[in-house]
Order: C-alpha cells, then structure tokens, then sequence
C-alpha cells in the first residue's frame, strides 16, 4: 500500500498524471472513490476488502477525462473491465497509467495494456463456489417455481438504476430504457417493467459482463441481480467456450462461429 | 367459456421464412389461422425485446423463423441471431420464462409445407400448455382488457 502511495504521489508530482482515481474511507464502514488530484492528498488513499466498487466506471465519465490522464488503482475485476473497455474503443495505451493490486494486495504497475491482457491470463474469470451452488439450485427448480422466485426477488426493485451506475460497461449515453419510441421497458416500478429491465441488462452485458459484481453491491435493496449475468457468463462457457476479455475484440455476441452448436432450433 | 384459442405471433425474416409462407398459401395448404406474422428485413434484427414486448401484450407462443444457415441474404445475420438465441433462451429459462412457448426455426423459400407444419405443431403445444397466465398477470393484462371495454 505504501509502494502504491509513493509511487501516486510520484506521479502527481511529475505531472504524469493529472488524478488518481483510488479508494478513499468513507461514511460508516463504507470506502468511496476518491479524485486525487494534488501529491499530498495521497495519505487519502487505501485499499482493503471493502474495496467493492469497479473504478473502471469513472474512466468514461466526462468530468472525469476533462480532469486529464488519469492513473486508475485496479483490483482483477477493474483490470478485466478496463481490458474489456479498450477493446471497445473506449480508450489506448497514451491516456491511461494502471496502478494494479494483485489478489495478495501486492502493487504492480502495468504500462501498457497488452501487459495487462496477458497479466489476465493467469486470472480468468471463475464463478465463486457459493454463487454456483445458487445456481445450481434455481437450476433444479421447475419454471413455474423460478418464475416465481423472479418476480418475488424483483418485486421490491424501484429502478434507481444504481446497478447501471456502477456497471463500468454501462456506459451508452441512450439507454434502451430511456427509449421510449417504442416504450421498450414498462416505465412504473411494478413486476412487469422490473422483469424486462433486469432481462434487458443481463443481456446487455451478455459476453462483456466481467463479474466484478459492483452491480449487486451498489443495489440499496440487495437484489441477487448479477445471477442473471452469472448465468450467462455460464451459458458462454457451455456454448462458445468461454470469455475473458482481449484487446484483439470479437467479442462473444458480436461474433459467430459458423457451427455454433444449438439443439432447439428446428 | 369458450375454447381456449392461442395468440401466436410469428417474427419472420423477409427472404426465406416470408416467402415460404407466402409459397404454403399459393400451394393451398390448410394451416392454422391462429397465427399473425410480422416481416422483419433478417433475422438479425429480431430484438430480443420484441419477443418480450409481444407476451406482455398477450400473446400465449411465439415463433421467431429466419433462412437457413448459410443461406442468409445479408451473408451472416442469422448467424448472429443464433448466438444470441442461445444465450437468451438460457436466460429466459433461468427467469422462468416457458421457453416451450418459443419456437424457432429455419424455414426456406422452398419449404412451404414445413412452415404449415412449424405453425401447426406450435399452436397444438401452446393449446395444450394453456394460455400464458403468468406473464399475463404479471403484465397486468387482465386488467388492461378490462378497462379497454
């Protein structure tokens, strides 16, 4: 932690960067992202468990590039967004300086992007064992009683859309659900509208989605959301071997392979 | 009450799935009438969200049908649609949205006889399975039939 402070500071310093986008203490047990723009602003820095929220998503804000280069703090899953980010054109090597944290909390940092991608390779993507066994559950059950269990689950859902905030890979500036030409997701907070917009964003994210679950951990009614992309993260490895996130793009749904295999069509 | 008549909308791509339709009425096959279907340029352009759109409005099945692969007139989109209709019938299966009220299928140009054949087993499985309550109420159909005189 201290290597990452000095080396912030460095930065700030130099004028290599113009912020550094961390982690800060912030109200209660909670930690919030913190904007450091001067060197001794530094000491505001941290970094432990509680550090839930996917930075990434501060990258393609407009305040935030106005600022100028940025040196981002990045656990695995915001180094796995920012991969996923570049490879759809969101930013290059020349506006971006990582300060990766690897699973132990040791400081390494990444120049180039490439070195990112192939640091990845060693931490792909794995579904935690509890979130399984969730899975596997609502597997057993019949489609009536899953049927159920979603609309009981989403039922409390007040679309805040605090999942799409903290979603890195949220970042279209129309959101299908604000299209309303045709109306695409039913606009009051009832079942129906919950149900298409929790659909509507699982698939969304369908084959982008890096599971850093910054989307359940943002909702204020702890709503078991990221499951949805959880299952299709599954379902990718199933049909299409897999996902993690390169720079060369071909991303799973905007690619095909001519001899996909499905079993329902007829 | 009367007999339960299924709704089914048909979302079809205009080169192969459109014109077989067409072929199965100028052949003079019988099909069922329950069935309303909408052109669409490829399947490629089928949103998912059309499909969501049309049970909240009432329908109790629906078949998406496009060219086979290979066949596509703008080379790869039913290509696409395919992997995306993997992932999306997986999911709607996992919210629990009865994916035997989905039917998808290639039909060509030349295959008339197999689109009366896709319409009518489809409108059997949706007459056996009943008409699709549970999205109805979710989507609050009921009511809105109701108030709409």
């Amino acid at each position: 932690m201290d290597e990452l402070k000095k080396r912030a500071k460095e930065l700030l310093e130099t004028g290599a960067v113009k912020v550094v986008i961390g982690y800060e203490q912030g109200t209660g047990n909670k930690t919030r992202a913190a904007f450091i723009q001067k060197p001794e602003e530094v000491s505001r820095l941290i970094f432990d468990s509680r550090c839930v929220l996917n930075l990434a998503v501060y990258l393609n804000k407009p305040e935030v590039k106005q600022i100028g280069k940025p040196a981002i703090v990045a656990p695995i899953p915001v180094l796995r967004a920012i991969i996923q980010l570049a490879s759809e054109n969101q930013f290059t090597d020349d506006n971006l300086l990582i300060l990766g944290i690897t699973p132990e909390s040791k400081f390494v940092e990444f120049n180039k992007l490439a070195d990112v991608e192939t640091y990845l390779d060693q931490h792909l993507i794995e579904i935690e064992a509890r979130d399984k066994e969730i899975l596997e559950k609502l597997d057993k059950m019949s489609v009536e009683e899953r049927w159920n269990f979603w609309v009981e689950e989403l039922s409390p859902c007040f679309k805040c859309y605090a999942c799409r905030a903290a979603c890195p890979m949220c970042y279209c500036h129309r959101c299908t659900v604000e299209m309303n030409q045709p109306q695409w997701i039913s606009v009051p907070s009832h079942q129906l509208g919950n149900i298409e917009w929790h659909f509507m964003r699982a698939m969304h994210l369908a084959g982008r989605c890096v599971d850093c679950n910054a989307c359940a951990n943002a909702c204020p009614i702890a709503i078991p959301l990221n499951l949805l992309t959880k299952k299709t993260l599954e379902e990718i490895k199933v049909s299409f071997g897999g996902y993690k996130p390169t720079l060369t793009g071909g991303h799973i749904m905007s690619t095909f392979k001519p001899n996909d295999k499905e079993n329902f069509i007829r | 009450m009367s007999e339960f008549e299924p709704k089914v909308v048909a979302f079809v791509c205009n080169w192969c799935t459109y014109a077989g339709a067409d072929l199965t009425g100028t052949s003079r096959i019988k099909y069922a009438t329950n069935v309303r279907i909408v052109r669409f340029p490829c399947t490629g352009r089928i949103d998912y969200m059309l499909l969501m759109k049309s049970f909240a409005e009432g329908v109790d099945g629906i078949i998406v049908s496009g060219c086979h692969p290979n066949d596509c007139h703008y080379t790869s989109g039913n290509f696409q649609a395919r992997r995306r209709w993997i992932v999306f019938r997986n999911l709607c299966d996992f919210m629990g949205i009865d994916i035997r009220r989905i039917q998808f299928s290639w039909v060509s140009a030349a295959e008339g006889a197999k689109w009366a054949d896709v319409v009518n087993t489809t409108v059997t499985t949706i007459r056996e399975l009943g008409p699709y309550t549970d999205y109805k109420k979710v989507a609050n159909y009921f009511e809105k039939e109701v108030s709409h005189g």
